[in-house]
């Protein structure tokens, strides 16, 4: 499981951690918009949220949040560009159904965007299939293939490719552990993508 | 019935302490300043009926405009005067309640061209002394918004807090937002759409129909006769009556049940199911309390609307630069005004960055949803308005205060 720290995950604390103070948010799959209301309270951000759930969107409004019911797939393409300062991506991109529109969608609209996402390079992963011959079910990929929202899985070194290939500047990488701890990363990715549970990406686009 | 309710004309001066009318009020407008319909037509003489529910404070900041769909009236919270029934929102207004009239200052009036006391083609034409009937000019939901705003000038409130409605209330809701974007602070557009959908617009036609083809319509001058096309009006309720329920909603209620203890069929045209009997109720109760009239040119009005076209075929120019605050409702298993439309909206928000919120509500009662008991919906809205009064610097009800 995942650690919490002053009320917030860690990976949404270190998330919190990348945004500044006064600017301008959209938290795609923001769930009941536990981020957007802690960026809200400490950082003075004006945030927005898309929720695929009734319950996360209901209760993300009735905090007076600003959240519309929606996902990543549909509703990115009516934003105008440039309209957030940051734009983040928390656990999605493998649930999504054209990650690489998504992408492009996110630093369209935002001057940066900060994506997440359980590695499919990690060790565990790669034993669960190699040697067992099954599709892993681990702390962070839970679900059961016959069951899974998850469609577009990826490791940290395809990600690092798929950038790569749509111009996208990685400019700060983070690894992190099944406890949601910060291990090291190293330059092109290799190790964090055996030992990582997921990665931590702020995106810009190349100019 | 369609002679004005009022007793009380002239009598809200703003800021007053009123809080509540149970008889209604009216004003008369344009008279200082004529009213040019979206048709052309000038009126110079307009009355407006309207209920208000708690007070207005001194920086007339805390008015929330409340705007009542196709056949529902000003009376939001009060026993209909003809029905006797509780008022349309009812449950939701109140002290303490979502609508908090220790609060808040509750403003709902008749629509233009509505048959309860504002004027309509029931009213005395000015030029010939008779009802107007079809000489009442056609009407469009611009145009009972642009009454509204006349009456909210007259009540000395610069800004609205909010502005709510359901169904054509939230055509009015996103007229308001699109021609007076600073008079809005807030907006709540309920399952509504941008556009009347041609769907729409045919179910509409089907009721117009069966009122004209009623003999005792008499080409729209039935009150001359002292008669009314009852069996055309019942008709034309029976059929949107079942637009506003869904399929789970009929089934759940009525099934293939008989009418009364049957147990077998009749082998005739009465009411052998009990879905037939409870439409026939709907249809003969409409017909009480409604106009033919009316019905015919507000049904009329929500077919025009279309705010997209009004803005060179883009919605989001509607609302561009708009630096209102919105809240989007829609229900899953409406179809006459489906999640899509509001969808529409969103994004059209979305396209202009402008601050929105928005939920589906998971709900099997369809249209009428927004009319029933959904604490879903009611738990959105009232974090939705808390919030958009804590942004508006509106402090909690007396005695409140911590329980936000």
């Amino acid at each position: 499981m995942i650690m919490s720290l002053g009320s917030l995950r860690v990976d949404l604390r270190l998330i919190a951690d990348m945004v500044e103070t006064g600017s301008r948010v959209l938290d795609v799959g923001c769930g009941d918009g536990t981020l957007l209301a802690w960026l809200g309270r400490h950082k003075d951000v004006d945030g927005r949220g898309v929720e695929l759930s009734m319950a996360g969107v209901s209760a993300a409004v009735a905090q007076g949040l600003s959240v519309i019911q929606g996902d990543a797939d549909t509703d990115l393409k009516d934003y105008p560009s440039g309209a957030f300062d940051t734009v983040i991506l928390s656990q999605t991109l493998q649930a999504t159904y054209a990650p690489k529109t998504v992408l492009n969608n996110m630093l369209r609209i935002g001057r940066r965007a900060i994506v997440s996402f359980p590695n499919f390079g990690h060790w565990r992963v790669r034993l669960s299939l190699g040697l067992k011959g099954r599709m892993p079910v681990t702390n962070t990929l839970t679900y059961e293939w016959f069951d899974t929202p998850n469609i577009h899985f990826c490791t940290i070194r395809d990600f690092l490719v798929l950038c790569e290939d749509l111009g996208i500047t990685v400019e700060r990488a983070i690894a992190l552990d099944g406890a949601g701890g910060v291990l090291p990363y190293d330059g092109r990715g290799c190790v964090a993508n055996l030992l990582a549970t997921q990665g931590l990406f702020v995106l810009s686009r190349k100019s | 019935m369609d002679e004005p309710l009022s007793a009380m004309t002239d009598t809200a001066s703003s800021g007053s302490s009123l809080s509540h009318n149970p008889l209604g009020l009216t004003v008369e407008l344009g008279r200082d300043e004529p009213i040019r319909l979206d048709s052309g037509v000038v009126l110079d003489s307009v009355t407006i009926a309207y209920q208000t529910y708690g007070c207005l404070n001194a920086d007339k900041s805390n008015a929330i405009l409340l705007c009542h769909a196709l056949t529902a009236d000003q009376y939001l919270a009060d026993p209909h005067p003809i029905t006797g029934k509780p008022g349309w929102w009812n449950d939701l207004v109140g002290p303490g309640r979502l609508f908090d009239t220790d609060r808040y200052f509750l403003i709902c009036s008749n629509v233009l061209g509505g048959c309860m006391g504002t004027t309509s083609p029931a009213t005395i034409n000015p030029a010939t002394g008779k009802a107007w009937g079809q000489d009442f000019p056609v009407i469009t939901i611009g145009d009972m918004v642009q009454v509204q705003a006349r009456l909210v000038d007259y009540l000395g409130i610069s800004q609205l807090f909010a502005v709510i409605g359901g169904s054509m209330g939230g055509m009015q809701v996103l007229e308001w937002c699109a021609s007076r974007p600073e008079r809005v602070f807030a907006a709540i557009p309920i399952a509504t759409a941008a556009r009347h959908s041609a769907q729409n617009i045919a179910f509409n036609e089907v009721g117009r129909q069966a009122v004209i083809a009623d003999p005792d319509w008499r080409e729209g001058r039935y009150m001359d006769y002292g008669t009314k096309p009852r069996r055309g009006l019942a008709v034309a309720r029976m059929a949107a009556h079942i637009t506003y329920l869904s399929e789970p909603a009929l089934h759940r209620k009525f099934g293939r049940n008989l009418q009364g203890d049957r147990d077998a069929f009749e082998y005739g045209f009465g009411a052998e199911f009990q879905v037939e009997s409870y439409l026939r109720h709907q249809g003969s109760t409409f017909v009480d309390r409604f106009d033919a009239n009316s019905y015919l040119y507000i049904t009329r009005a929500m077919d025009y609307f279309d705010l997209a076209a009004e803005h060179d075929g883009q919605l989001a120019n509607a609302f561009k630069g708009t630096q209102t605050r919105f809240c989007v409702v829609s229900f899953s298993s409406d179809w006459l005004f489906p999640t899509v439309e509001s969808r529409a909206v969103v994004h059209a928000l979305n396209a202009v960055a402008a601050n929105v919120s928005f939920v589906e509500i998971q709900s099997d009662k369809g249209h009428d949803a927004f009319l029933l008991d959904e604490p879903e919906f009611h738990a959105t809205l009232s974090g939705f308005l808390e919030a958009a009064a804590a942004r508006r610097g509106l402090k909690p009800a007396a005695g409140k205060e911590g329980t936000p």
